[in-house]
């Protein structure tokens, strides 16, 4: 067994992600729910173990709970390991005081020790909150190859989006020379994915710098790269052709989920070749009833459909009763929609009842609104929640 | 519950050839996505045992590919856990043993190693979700020294050989077990199941070998019912014992009514192997009704009251109608399918038409193209 890993991943997994609303006020964002029996962390798990990564940093502080269950031993990815595996880093305390995590550079500075047990030549920061397949190999080659200090992911987007993104201004062989946060007037539509790796040594020496400094927000984009960049260290972009898509919007999660649908979907969640794991729940096949119709959606474990369901995706243990209608929304687990309820262009969490005859979302005038119906939530028979509502 | 457990995996193999020609009777696919053995299992981890050794014999491979280390089931432990127990052939022997009592006989040293007070006996030929401490209290209750599970149903439903009909006094106290008698009307039949403790167990083994038996249930338990106190437990809840091609393809089918599911599902959960497919997806010109449908599928056709295991595709312009599909049944474009029972990665090329019969199901080997 070796005693040093050569790639060492830390995912970030601590935001609130406030812009998500009702889906994350109890859980952090990477533990929600995507594409039926999928999490959003699935997704860079899977990436890191398939690519050959077999030590992962989860770092989490906003309402672990759920995730870190989620997570258990890290088996379901084959990341229960002797030496490496899955790890919950939260926010400890220390001797010299304690504090949350400040940015999420701070995060990574606070589990340095972590990472150093593993003596890694190189530390591969991933975020939870995309949804992509990527092979994070090719991607250390390419940062072995050039040479680089740090390697940043990055993809084209259309340039009146790219003021969204970080922004890498590059030469022609991809040598970053300048970074823009958010900028107003876009110079490029290279975005950065927020995938970076780094060698092991720069990454220490400028989190040991930042940690010192008073104005700073100890956060990657606004910080650790520019100070980089500034004290010209080698960086280069890596050029990511595919699906990626950022869901930290209830707009940006609902398109997603849409996007596995149709018969040849942007986004092929049942590729064989690069298989997402997760935990699997203990539920018997979905059963379809009598009055059972579904096109075009994707349904999970242990649901029962005796309704319509039509471009939707369904978690573990839906039930859809005799006479509803769901159309062109998202439903989380355990979700009931009683008899002759209609929901069009929603996001169900887990565990709603959705009562007879209620109607939640529909069209709207002005673009596709997403009605949210929170956690829990009990939607009273006959009750009315209107396109773009989110209750909780 | 201090129990060992003790599970048969190919007794009752030679009761459906075709489905066990490639496989053990623990390894049969059934209701799209679990294996026999899930059940037997499932039941023993819930009934809080934690340490289960499994008697195998021959084409014992899938099974193993299965259960594998005994994680989905909470048994990859380091203090008892799943333990595969494959033949164990020994130096003078040039045949691996044909019975119960044979098999129990190479496992002795296992079961005399352990250290549960108890020991539960099961045959992996039926499906079941039953909590084992009902069966030992009720053996504890009655002062038994030995209680056998048993169901109680027409005589007309029972098929394939070797089955035990009891015949007990006011008490619940076995007087009388004969195998294979002529019956009708309604019988208590032998659930393959029995409770007893585990010294007692060695002991009876280690008592019938050396007096030159055969038969586990008919010399062991079967003569010594005036010997020793066997109780008989009722177990009211679903059973289906695979006794034959027939009743697989009705037991199977026999999940699409909502209340069987709840009885065999609704009670504790049923564990199994995690694949990690994609959940199924459905195109615009599917039509579904009254099935059950694995994770995996793509379904573009029609799908009538049928069983779906993991990654089967219905191709457009098919209708499947009384279908047990395998994992990965492929099917090409307007096929029609009806009473077919296709086994792991059958594929039927486009515009064939098979059909069986209620009574009379088509079996499909594995891996076949039609």
């Amino acid at each position: 067994m070796s005693i040093r890993k050569e790639c060492v991943a830390m995912l970030l997994a601590g935001g609130q992600g406030s812009r998500l609303y009702a889906l994350t006020s109890k859980i952090a964002k990477p533990a929600v729910p995507f594409g039926g029996k999928y999490r959003i962390i699935d997704f860079p798990l899977s990436n890191c173990v398939n690519s050959d990564i077999d030590t992962v940093g989860i770092l989490t502080q906003y309402e672990p709970l759920e995730l870190n269950n989620y997570i258990g031993n890290g088996q379901p990815w084959d990341l229960d390991r002797s030496f490496g595996g899955v790890h919950i880093l939260s926010p400890y305390q220390a001797k010299q005081g304690s504090t949350w995590y400040k940015g999420t550079a701070n995060a990574i500075y606070q589990n340095i020790s972590f990472i150093k047990k593993y003596d890694p030549k190189y530390v591969l920061i991933l975020s939870g909150d995309h949804i992509y397949k990527m092979d994070y190999a090719k991607m250390l080659y390419a940062h072995k190859q050039t040479g680089a200090d740090c390697t940043i992911a990055a993809i084209e987007v259309p340039l009146k989006e790219a003021s969204r993104f970080g922004v890498l201004n590059v030469n022609p062989d991809y040598s970053i020379y300048e970074f823009e946060e958010k900028p107003k007037q876009p110079k490029s539509n290279l975005a950065s994915m927020g995938i970076y790796i780094f060698s092991a040594d720069k990454l220490y020496k400028y989190l040991d710098e930042d940690a010192e400094k008073e104005n700073t927000s100890n956060d990657f984009g606004k910080d650790i790269l520019p100070s980089m960049l500034a004290a010209g260290e080698k960086m280069f972009a890596y050029r990511f052709k595919g699906y990626w898509k950022d869901v930290g919007t209830i707009d940006s999660l609902y398109e997603a989920n849409m996007d596995l649908l149709g018969a040849d979907p942007e986004f092929n969640i049942a590729d064989t070749d690069w298989r997402i794991h997760s935990r699997n729940p203990i539920a018997p096949p979905h059963y379809v009833g009598e009055h059972g119709e579904l096109k075009n959606s994707i349904v999970s474990l242990g649901c029962s459909i005796n309704g319509k369901v039509i471009d939707s995706v369904l978690s573990n243990n839906v039930v859809i009763k005799k006479g509803a209608e769901v159309r062109s929304s998202v439903i989380f687990s355990g979700t009931v929609i009683e008899s002759g309820a209609v929901v069009e262009n929603s996001i169900i969490d887990e565990g709603v009842v959705i009562g007879k005859h209620a109607k939640v979302g529909g069209n709207t005038d002005g673009g596709k609104k997403i009605a949210v119906v929170g956690r829990n939530y009990r939607v009273a028979d006959k009750g009315v929640i209107a396109a773009g509502e989110i209750v909780e | 519950m201090n129990a060992l457990g003790i599970i048969f995996s190919n007794i009752h193999d030679s009761n459906v050839p075709e489905l066990t020609s490639n496989r053990t009777m623990a390894a049969i696919p059934f209701g799209g996505r679990y294996r026999l053995i899930d059940f037997v299992l499932s039941s023993m981890v819930n009934s809080g045992i934690t340490h289960v050794g499994c008697i195998t014999n021959r084409n014992y491979r899938s099974l193993m590919d299965h259960v594998g280390s005994g994680k989905e089931w909470d048994l990859a432990r380091k203090n008892g856990g799943f333990v595969l127990l494959p033949p164990f052939g020994e130096i003078d022997s040039t045949s691996l043993y044909s019975t119960r009592l044979e098999a129990l006989k190479t496992v002795l040293g296992f079961i005399t190693r352990s250290n549960e007070e108890y020991i539960i006996l099961a045959d992996a030929n039926s499906v079941f979700n039953i909590n084992f401490n009902d069966l030992l209290k009720h053996h504890v209750a009655v002062g038994a020294e030995i209680t056998l599970l048993y169901v109680n149903k027409p005589a007309s439903e029972i098929s394939g050989t070797n089955n035990a009909i009891l015949k007990m006094d006011g008490e619940g106290i076995i007087k009388e077990l004969a195998i294979d008698p002529r019956m009708n009307g309604r019988v208590n039949i032998y659930g393959n199941i029995v409770v007893m403790k585990r010294n007692m167990l060695v002991s009876l083994v280690s008592d019938a070998i050396a007096h030159g038996r055969k038969h586990f249930l008919n010399d062991v338990i079967g003569k010594n019912v005036s010997r020793h106190r066997v109780a008989a437990y009722e177990h009211k809840g679903y059973y289906q014992e695979i006794s034959s091609l027939k009743r697989y393809y009705d037991a199977n089918l026999g999940l699409l009514d909502p209340a069987t599911r709840q009885a065999l599902f609704g009670t504790a959960e049923i564990y199994t192997q995690i694949k990690d497919s994609a959940p199924t997806k459905y195109g615009d010109n599917a039509i579904v009704k009254n099935s059950l449908i694995s994770d995996g599928c793509v379904i573009e056709g029609e799908v009538y009251n049928s069983v779906l295991s993991r990654g089967v595709k219905i191709s457009r312009g098919t209708v499947v109608r009384n279908c047990i599909l395998m994992k990965g049944t492929i099917t090409g474009e307007n096929v029609s399918l009806n009473a077919v029972i296709a086994d792991k990665g059958v594929v039927i090329r486009d515009r064939r038409c098979l059909s069986g019969a209620d009574n009379f199901p088509i079996y499909i080997p594995k891996e076949t193209v039609v």
